[in-house]
């Protein structure tokens, strides 16, 4: 354990760098999924094409997406800006369909009474859709980060520094407790992500917290958080990572 | 660049030979389809057991939660551990397949589960209405109709293995991972890269290929259920939609993520 402390500090480093491969792409792929999963829905004739086309990009395997992205951007294998362009565009994959289902989540009474009160599409879409479909959109976003801790540490394979540098150096040095710092500082590092996302749910959703305290009274917000919990449930699933 | 890229992978010399793709393709194939089986035969029975009887949830939500475990730390872990032990020369095969198929387990579990679970409670009652007994249902019914989100499963672990298949080149395991972990090892650009193509051809085939098999497997009956009909605009796009092919596989799975932590 002594190495543990010996090295915290570089831990402690890692660990930053870590966070920043897989939250950064995470944000990035958010804001360029919203729109897309925007788009699927109010064009359903193009929905197949980027609902499906944004999954295929999720098949490919990370260590492959690492290895060719300098080909499609030009950089050099080294640079770190092809771990975050591949890792945004596993986020936009996993995210849109998150995207779609959370925009559809939304009651059509509820956007139709925002359009009836004067919303236009884009506003309603902002003011009004966005802000209901955050359960759901969490739990894809939490899907996401946990996948996204795991694939970075695959990066270390190519030579990235971040917490995967104590797997593939314990494996080399036959040093079986920094392989653990390894897998104990990816869990940890997916659980505090994990625990952000459900913090900022928590914080966006003033809304679902007062109708689960007046179910009681069988009202109609009880049957939409009701509803939106099943959603909820259905679509945060843990996916695979690679 | 990509003018290199093509030479290597059009070269004689890359498709003969015991390292020539050909034979790394069959290595890859072989390790992921045998993990993917053993994998399959401990979890498929399990989760639609545990989706029959609703015991032993605890079991789906475990396995989901060992997903947030970074899968190159598993690889190196159990390679460390395992390969050692084990003095034929399937030393450097043993761990890798123990990895794959521990990493299959989880996706295929939920899968099942879950498809189980999904199962309309009224087709449910309707069958033990007709006279069936438990296992009847399991098979007749349940079963047919837990597919689409069981292949689902397929699908995700399908995924896992090929791609983890490739990290365990690390571990000195065949397969079209070699070239990915060799060229880095000798900065041979030209050979990683025509690797990685290799390895996102082959992803990319299967899952198609499987998406085929899942519209082929999958009743048409079950792509119009009534529960999918009131999301208006998109009832095919969702859920059993896995069934259609055009949704990212993991997504189309359904169950106990929340418990990642």
């Amino acid at each position: 354990m002594t190495w543990v402390w010996e090295h915290l500090g570089d831990i402690g480093g890692y660990a930053v760098s870590h966070a920043l491969l897989a939250g950064i792409p995470l944000l990035v792929g958010l804001a360029l999924a919203l729109p897309l999963g925007w788009l699927a829905r109010r064009f359903p004739r193009v929905a197949p094409v980027i609902v499906g086309g944004s999954g295929l990009l999720y098949t490919i395997p990370s260590l492959a997406l690492f290895i060719l992205m300098p080909l499609l951007l030009g950089s050099r294998i080294l640079d770190s800006i092809n771990v975050y362009v591949a890792m945004t565009i596993y986020t936009v994959a996993l995210l849109v369909r998150s995207v779609v289902d959370a925009l559809g989540s939304v009651p059509e009474a509820t956007a139709l009474a925002a359009t009836s009160m004067g919303y236009r599409r884009v506003g309603r879409a902002l003011a009004v859709e966005l802000p209901l479909a955050v359960p759901v959109l969490a739990s894809g976003l939490r899907v996401a980060a946990v996948s996204n801790v795991s694939i970075v540490s695959v990066a270390s394979l190519i030579g990235y520094p971040q917490l995967g540098y104590y797997l593939t150096d314990g494996y080399q040095r036959s040093f079986p407790l920094e392989i653990g710092v390894g897998i104990v500082g990816c869990v940890l590092l997916a659980l505090v992500f994990d625990l952000a996302i459900r913090g900022a749910e928590w914080a966006l959703t003033p809304w679902a917290r007062a109708a689960a305290s007046s179910s009681a009274a069988g009202s109609r917000y009880s049957a939409i958080a009701k509803r939106w919990r099943n959603t909820s449930t259905r679509q945060s699933e843990g996916v695979g990572t690679r | 660049m990509i003018a290199q890229i093509w030479q290597w992978l059009t070269a004689p010399e890359q498709w003969s030979g015991s390292r020539g793709i050909p034979t790394r393709l069959l290595e890859h194939l072989g390790f992921s389809a045998l993990s993917l089986l053993l994998a399959a035969a401990i979890a498929i029975p399990v989760g639609l057991w545990v989706g029959h009887t609703g015991r032993g949830r605890s079991v789906v939500t475990i396995a989901n939660a060992a997903r947030a475990v970074p899968s190159l730390g598993l690889l190196f872990a159990v390679a460390m551990f395992v390969g050692p032990r084990i003095t034929s020369n399937l030393a450097f095969v043993i761990p890798s397949v123990v990895v794959l198929v521990l990493l299959a387990i989880p996706p295929l579990l939920s899968g099942a589960d879950a498809g189980v679970r999904s199962v309309d409670p009224a087709v449910r009652d309707a069958a033990y209405g007709m006279g069936m007994t438990g296992r009847e249902v399991l098979w007749r019914v349940e079963l047919p109709c837990a597919l689409p989100l069981l292949l689902s499963g397929v699908r995700a672990a399908t995924l896992q293995v090929i791609a983890t298949a490739t990290i365990a080149a690390a571990v000195s395991l065949g397969g079209l991972g070699r070239y990915l972990i060799d060229g880095l090892a000798v900065s041979d650009y030209a050979q990683m890269a025509g690797g990685a193509i290799l390895v996102a051809a082959l992803a990319l085939a299967l899952d198609g290929l499987l998406a085929l098999a899942q519209r082929l497997l999958v009743s048409p009956g079950l792509a119009t259920r009534p529960s999918q009909r009131r999301h208006g605009k998109f009832p095919r796009a969702r859920g059993v939609a896995g069934g259609r092919g055009r949704v990212l596989a993991p997504a189309a799975l359904t169950t106990h993520g929340r418990d990642l932590t």
